[in-house]
């Protein structure tokens, strides 16, 4: 079964078509990379799955229901984690907004509710920093924290927007590491800009920019034109495969061999 | 100071002061984390309009106030859940309006009847047993949503979106913390006056935020600070025999520069 099934879906704000026509199919831990040009659409689709915004067109469901209705089911990591730094809350706080639902008590929090955040904080290394403020922290210790935030409700799909946008090259790479590791359980989308670092991770790619295309990148030698033997691959080949129209550095070739295996 | 406590009007002014510190104190930490400063400004203007018309139909003013401000909350919350990026705008609308009305209805009262300076600077020494009634059951109920509420809000000034995508009321919480704002601005204007409250709603919570690791310690601190001021200025106040509001203003900001040397000094 699909996890995320969009069939046939446009959107637009006001007058102005944001996505139109778009089809995607999510399997179950798919690690799938949502790329793109800004102001393409890719925000947009994942308010679209996760019920934020309605279609005006065609059907989305998240794991075989509406999407607002599978949103506890959803671990959702949002853009920009650096506004508000000055806000005075303690790191555990900020986890333990990812509960929902369920038995509370009648004020404050529960201690299952606690040992349950402390438990993601676990998950992505950050357990003793539970007390501090959340300001007091890294770019790349806050964005482990709004992870573990997600993770508060066990999701089984994790939908991270542009999670390194403001993170250094080390710290960037230490949290796709993470996000990796949560893939063995959990179906993972990432929206990123930075396409080498992403595919490096990915196993499927998407190309968002009012319409969509999309590829399965699993087997990289095989995808791509290889220089040598190393896993590398150009991001232009990717763009063009994808259909992007926003390379214009290279001709696009008539016969593609380079597709082929040596 | 201390043979003025014997004073009937002196023991309701520290009673007030402590009641409003409280109060101004919790529901200020509120509007600073939720970049409401201009909106509490907005708001507290308005309901000059309210005193204006309580004045004009002999309605007790803490009633006129309270409806006025009440239902400026409520309308720059319809209209800012909307539309957000056009919230200065709104709120400068009902700012100026709101006083508009108010000098209108006071220019049709026959007579002078008013001290309406009073309600600009403020009149703690002026305080009835009727409005220290109105101030506790307003800091009661400010404690009691407060607590019961602490995680609602608290996600919903952290980051209303994402308390949106777990199943958090935003609407509501937002539409209730600008009521609850609403009330503590009018219980302010009779401490500090209404041109005044913007300063005890910010300078307390302002010392209170650099201290603070949670909203929680940020609201009960910015409530002791404001307490602090509040009495000292008071102080001043009757010992140098001048206007109370401003004397709790400037005790307020001398503070805060102080602790601002201080602290960058660390």
């Amino acid at each position: 079964m699909s996890v995320i099934d969009i069939k046939n879906v446009s959107f637009a704000y006001d007058k102005q078509m944001i996505l139109e026509n778009i089809n995607l199919r999510v399997e179950e831990k798919d690690f799938l990379a949502i790329i793109g040009p800004n102001g393409g659409g890719k925000s947009t689709l994942l308010k679209l799955i996760l019920g934020i915004l309605k279609p005006q067109k065609g059907s989305i469901s998240v794991l075989g229901k509406s999407p607002s209705k599978s949103l506890t089911q959803i671990g959702y990591v949002p853009q920009n984690t650096n506004v508000n730094t000055d806000f005075p809350i303690k790191v555990i706080e900020v986890v333990m907004m990812g509960h929902v639902g369920g038995k509370r008590p009648l004020f404050g929090y529960g201690k299952d509710e606690v040992l349950c955040a402390m438990g993601a904080l676990a998950q992505v290394g950050m357990e003793n920093f539970a007390q501090t403020k959340i300001g007091a922290l890294s770019g790349g210790q806050r964005q482990r924290v709004m992870i573990a935030r997600a993770l508060c409700a066990h999701p089984q799909i994790l939908i991270l927007d542009e999670p390194t946008s403001s993170i250094d090259i080390t710290g960037q790479k230490e949290i796709y590491e993470l996000i990796k590791t949560l893939n063995e359980s959990i179906t993972i989308l990432v929206v990123s800009h930075d396409i080498s670092v992403i595919l490096e991770y990915a196993n499927k790619a998407a190309h968002v920019n009012k319409g969509l295309s999309y590829h399965d990148i699993s087997d990289k030698t095989r995808t791509f034109h290889t220089h040598g033997d190393e896993e590398h691959f150009c991001e232009i080949e990717l763009l063009q495969m994808l259909g992007s129209e926003s390379c214009d550095t290279c001709e696009p070739e008539s016969t593609p061999k380079w597709r082929m295996r040596k | 100071m201390i043979e003025a406590l014997q004073f009937e009007f002196m023991q309701h002014a520290l009673l007030a002061g402590l009641l409003v510190s409280f109060a101004a104190g919790i529901i200020g930490s509120l509007i600073v984390v939720n970049r409401m400063v201009f909106l509490a400004g907005g708001i507290a203007h308005t309901s000059y309009g309210g005193i204006g018309l309580a004045v004009y139909l002999g309605l007790p003013i803490f009633l006129g106030a309270s409806f006025f401000a009440v239902g400026a909350a409520l309308l720059i919350a319809g209209l800012t859940l909307k539309k957000r990026h056009r919230m200065d705008t709104f709120i400068g609308l009902i700012w100026a309006v709101g006083m508009a009305i108010g000098v209108i209805f006071v220019d049709l009262t026959p007579g002078y009847n008013v001290d309406l300076m009073s309600y600009l600077f403020g009149s703690i020494l002026a305080v009835s047993t009727e409005d220290l009634y109105f101030m506790g059951a307003l800091l009661s109920l400010i404690l009691l949503v407060v607590t019961f509420w602490y995680r609602d809000i608290l996600a919903v000034s952290y980051d209303s979106e994402y308390a949106g995508l777990r199943g958090v009321n935003v609407r509501f919480f937002y539409t209730l913390i600008l009521i609850l704002s609403a009330l503590t601005v009018v219980i302010a204007i009779k401490v500090v006056g209404l041109i005044l409250v913007i300063a005890m709603l910010t300078i307390p919570v302002y010392i209170a935020e650099k201290l603070s690791n949670s909203l929680f310690s940020m609201m009960f601190l910015s409530g002791a600070i404001a307490t602090l001021f509040t009495l000292t200025g008071l102080w001043f106040s009757y010992t140098y025999d001048l206007t109370s509001g401003a004397s709790i203003i400037i005790v307020s900001a001398v503070s805060l520069g102080a602790f601002l040397l201080f602290h960058k000094g660390k």
